[in-house]
């Protein structure tokens, strides 16, 4: 069959631009197709990448060479290393973006982008052949065969736009939803639920009295989300600060019935994590105030985005309760905030390379898979990519795991457990914490990507050299030792156990950095400061990543385990028949997911391992 | 003890194999110097299996001849810890869940909510928190409280509609009136126990009262007792009345549970059927029993007692540590979240698996999370 391209995907918003480069890095032929070429790169919410959480997912993404953190960087008008008082495991680096400089080097870096092009276009329909996704059908009729689509559409299924109790439908403001596409998926027949999220309204920043507010700066020494920038490029700016108060929770208290969701407009569930203002002030109703920050959309743009007070109320409401803001008094409306409601596809019906179970050859990726945020829209649309392009040369899937991976714990999460609220990420969520820090992504990730041909010969040298001196300086430090009494003259407390020490060791202390163990050798002070921050970092979690290792290969063990798609549970003697029922609803793809599903004993695993190895041994026969 | 090079054991991997006298106290005692031992673990219910079969050491027709086994350790050890839980032991284990919730959502909340509304410093509550807790596990590992608690050995439950003579059985088995017989249905009201030695094997069997339907409050609670700690219960005998429903009061019996006709002297046929007033059955029913529970795991109950004293000792290593670790202030609470989680993991059996869900509730809930 003759194909138009390799990997088809549709969408341009975060998940569809980080799909077609993963795509087009491996070496595929991918096209990118999306209503208008403006939308390439447009951020619908607030505008910033990053935080807590979301920043190692930019950083995993950029390990693999994506796009997002290096055009972050491009667009950052102001850098902030997110609790950068506690542990380096839980930093996260987080930008304010421009949004017109995040569009155009995005639309620049995906025109520039060898393998991919972009077209214009809507699409309407997938092409079908025995029930594979085989291209799809734009507004024009013309049709894109190919081999695997990706899908990242966000939220333009059933899509309902509240403002008070007007409702209209849309994707984002100004958005239409495809109707004929949306009746395409419904014919798969696929589990579906609804979820809402909603925005502030948008103020002008000439209306605001700037000289009342406090301010908010970035750091001094700003850290990039990609491995490969090393100082912003666009000019920084500092935020605002503000906060409602005891009249702005009346006006809201005594319009409640007039806002969508308390009116009774809304049935789809909320992230509780981003609660509009009519739930704070109910929910919380003992707190007199609540803190706004007032970000700046732009260097050339007026536009501020006041987060913290995201709203379904009618606009006179809107109106009235901003200007009850101190700072706000005279502030003007850009554009009203709204709820938008829509459906998710339940990503349980995923694999773990994003593709559909039920549907061969369509990859799902974004907010359509129930989940909320640039970065966890970018990494899943990594994953697509480069499992749609893993299909097309005919490999085994690209696998992230929980234990090497934030990205891993979302996928896993995801696909096996389902989501309840908008899905997003938190560190909490890893249980390998420690580990999988923002700060060793690139160690963690990129000879992965290497492997999988993803990387650019620049990101390659980068990490190379960099591995290079970090294992120098791991060896200079591990290479002597010193005893508690050869130590007395550092400025250090030591127990006198007569213990000798190596210098990785040392550094695992809670009082001692480099700075102090530098006398102690020549060669140490020569170790680059950037070198000496990671290999740091390394000892501080050393114990507790060596106590973990056995638990990871463990999880590792059963994750290699896999099981085949076809795989019949039923055919597992021994095994009850409730557990063969909810593990043939389930699919696991190993053994590790296996053992997660509700009501597996050690015995029915076993009896699953037999069952595998012996299907293996007759197909090697 | 016996020492096996990888290439000559069971599961392929270097074993030690040790051979004591039966005795609780040696077994406890050596059970309890190796839990000492860095890096030494009790293994999860099959884990030799599975470790022989990863090492290519069986075949596997004899993994699948071992399934069952596995699926009875797992079972007794399931049965075990609700015992536990069933007690008060469980209501403060409910406690503890509760503040180690609490507590790890208070540090996690400043870790992924650091730029929201959240209190800076939460280490006060956390630390009450962990120290109460702290405290309460430690005694608990002394054994002091616990030893009275998780019971060793095994239980076996009688059980059939009323009047079919369970306690006159019970009577028989334990040699004395250790309960009141009547012709009236319903005489037995609540659970029984007596502590007998079966075969050599220490077993607590339960009289219970009849299942039936009933208007009597009493009686029904009774009944609902007998049912839940029948279902605990490492054996049921249960008994059928001639022409009766098997089995009775919709109790559905196991596959290991052994189903008799009751009252057997009052009929012609004598085979499956036992009486406790002749005697008739009774010898072979002891054997039944005792065959049965001797090929269960035989030391679950001081293995169990052994787990949960060092999943206590292990907490409240990681409690401390996780104290020390919020001493260093700020900079250390990922390091003292870590042990918290860890100390919560050696509770699972006790306290429930903890999920990041849970957490997250207890933020949700207490803080107003959001920008």
């Amino acid at each position: 069959m003759k194909h138009d391209f390799d990997v088809v995907v549709v969408g341009g918003g975060h998940a569809g631009t980080e799909a077609a480069h993963a795509a087009a890095r491996m070496g595929v032929q991918t096209a990118l197709v999306t209503l208008r070429r403006e939308d390439i790169g447009v951020m619908s919410c607030n505008p910033a990448i990053g935080g807590l959480g979301k920043g190692h997912l930019v950083r995993e993404i950029d390990a693999m060479d994506g796009v997002m953190g290096r055009v972050a960087d491009l667009a950052g008008i102001q850098f902030r290393l997110l609790n950068r008082r506690k542990g380096p495991a839980v930093q996260g680096p987080r930008s304010q973006a421009d949004r017109a400089i995040y569009r155009r080097e995005m639309l620049a870096a995906t025109l520039t982008q060898d393998n991919l092009t972009v077209i214009a276009g809507e699409t309407t329909d997938f092409l079908m052949s025995d029930g594979r996704v085989t291209g799809i059908r734009l507004a024009d009729d013309s049709e894109i065969r190919a081999q695997a689509v990706i899908l990242t559409t966000g939220t333009f299924l059933r899509g309902i736009i509240h403002i008070g109790d007007e409702q209209r439908p849309g994707g984002r403001m100004g958005d239409r939803p495809s109707v004929k596409l949306a009746e395409r998926l419904e014919s798969f027949a696929l589990p579906l639920g609804r979820l809402k999220t909603g925005t502030p309204p948008r103020l002008d920043g000439r209306t605001i009295n700037w000289d009342l507010l406090e301010k908010q700066p970035g750091d001094d020494d700003p850290v990039m989300f990609s491995f490969l920038s090393r100082k912003p490029s666009a000019r920084q700016i500092s935020c605002g600060i503000t906060y409602t108060n005891e009249r702005t929770h009346e006006i809201i208290t005594a319009n409640l019935g007039r806002s969508a969701m308390y009116g009774g407009h809304i049935g789809g569930v909320g992230p509780r994590y981003c609660p509009s203002i009519e739930d704070k002030v109910v929910r919380f109703a003992d707190k007199t105030s609540h803190q706004i920050f007032l970000e700046p959309e732009g260097l050339s743009d007026h536009t501020i985005y006041p987060n913290g007070i995201s709203t379904s109320l009618p606009v006179d409401v809107q109106k009235d309760y901003v200007r009850s803001i101190k700072g706000l008094e005279n502030a003007t409306i850009l554009q009203p905030g709204y709820a938008i409601e829509y459906d998710y596809v339940d990503p349980r019906s995923l694999d773990a390379t994003l593709s559909l179970k039920s549907v061969p050859g369509l990859f799902l990726a974004g907010q359509i898979n129930g989940t909320t945020g640039y970065e966890e829209a970018a990494a899943q649309g990594l994953v697509a990519g480069l499992n749609a392009a893993m299909i097309v040369q005919g490999r085994e899937p690209a696998h992230f795991g929980r234990t090497e991976s934030y990205i891993g714990v979302m996928v896993d999460d995801l696909i096996t457990r389902g989501v309840s609220e908008p899905y997003r990420m938190f560190t909490s969520r890893a249980e390998m914490r420690l580990a999988l820090r923002a700060d060793n992504a690139d160690q963690r990730l990129t000879p992965k990507a290497i492997d999988l041909g993803c990387v650019s010969r620049i990101r390659e040298d980068v990490f190379t050299a960099k591995a290079e001196k970090l294992t120098h300086g791991r060896d200079i430090l591990q290479s002597r030792s010193w005893t508690p009494s050869e130590l007395a003259g550092l400025d250090v407390v030591m127990s006198q156990d007569g213990t000798r020490r190596n210098g990785m060791a040392l550094l695992a202390f809670p009082d001692i950095s480099f700075r102090d163990i530098a006398p102690l050798a020549a060669e140490i002070s020569e170790i680059e400061p950037e070198i000496q921050r990671q290999l740091e970092n390394d000892a501080l979690y050393a114990n507790y990543i060596e106590r973990q290792k056995r638990d990871i290969e463990a999880l590792k063990r059963d994750e290699a385990h896999v099981i085949p798609r076809d795989f019949e549970f039923d055919g597992i003697s021994g095994l009850s028949n409730e557990l063969k029922a909810k593990l043939s609803a389930v699919r696991p793809e190993n053994l590790a997911q296996a053992g997660r599903v509700d009501g597996m004993t050690p015995a029915a695993l076993t009896l699953l391992l037999v069952k595998l190895r012996r299907d293996k041994r007759e197909r090697v026969v | 003890m016996i020492r096996f090079s990888g290439s000559r054991s069971f599961t392929g991997e270097n074993v030690v194999e040790f051979h004591v006298h039966g005795s609780t106290a040696v077994i406890s005692a050596i059970l309890r110097e190796l839990g000492r031992m860095d890096g030494l673990r009790a293994a999860e219910p099959g884990e030799f299996t599975r470790r022989a079969l990863e090492n290519d050491r069986l075949d596997l027709a004899q993994v699948e001849g071992l399934a069952d086994l596995i699926e009875s350790e797992t079972e007794a050890q399931r049965r075990q810890a609700l015992r536990v839980l069933a007690g008060d032991l469980g209501r403060r284990a409910e406690k503890w869940r509760g503040d180690l919730i609490r507590a790890a959502a208070l540090l996690e909340a400043t870790i992924d909510f650091a730029d929201e509304d959240v209190p800076v410093d939460v280490r006060p509550e956390v630390r009450v928190l962990l120290e109460g807790t702290r405290a309460e596990l430690e005694r608990e590992a002394k054994g002091v409280q616990t030893a009275e608690r998780i019971r060793t050995g095994f239980e076996v439950a009688i059980l059939g509609a009323p009047n079919t003579g369970k306690s006159t059985l019970l009577n028989t088995l334990a040699g004395r009136e250790a309960a009141i017989t009547s012709e009236i249905a319903g005489t037995t009201r609540d659970v029984i126990e007596v502590r007998m030695d079966l075969g050599g094997l220490p077993v607590t069997l339960l009289d219970t009262a009849g299942l039936r339907e009933t208007d009597d409050k009493v009686e029904s609670i009774g009944i609902a007792r007998a049912r839940e700690r029948a279902e605990l219960a490492d054996l049921r005998v249960i008994l059928v009345e001639n022409g009766g429903p098997i089995p009775p009061g919709g109790f559905e019996a196991g596959a290991n549970d052994i189903v008799l006709r009751a009252k057997s002297d009052l009929q012609d046929e004598k085979s499956g059927g036992i009486s406790g007033l002749t005697g008739d059955g009774v010898d072979d029913l002891v054997d039944r029993i005792t065959q049965f529970l001797s090929t269960q795991a035989g030391s679950t109950g001081i293995a169990t007692r052994e787990r949960h004293r060092i999943s206590f000792e292990n907490a409240v290593a990681a409690l401390d540590e996780a104290s020390r670790q919020l001493d260093f202030g700020d900079s250390r609470t990922d390091i003292a979240a870590e042990e918290l989680r860890s100390a919560v993991r050696s509770l699972d059996a006790l306290v429930g698996r903890v999920d990041v869900e849970n957490i997250l509730d207890e933020i949700f809930s207490s803080f107003c999370i959001g920008k």
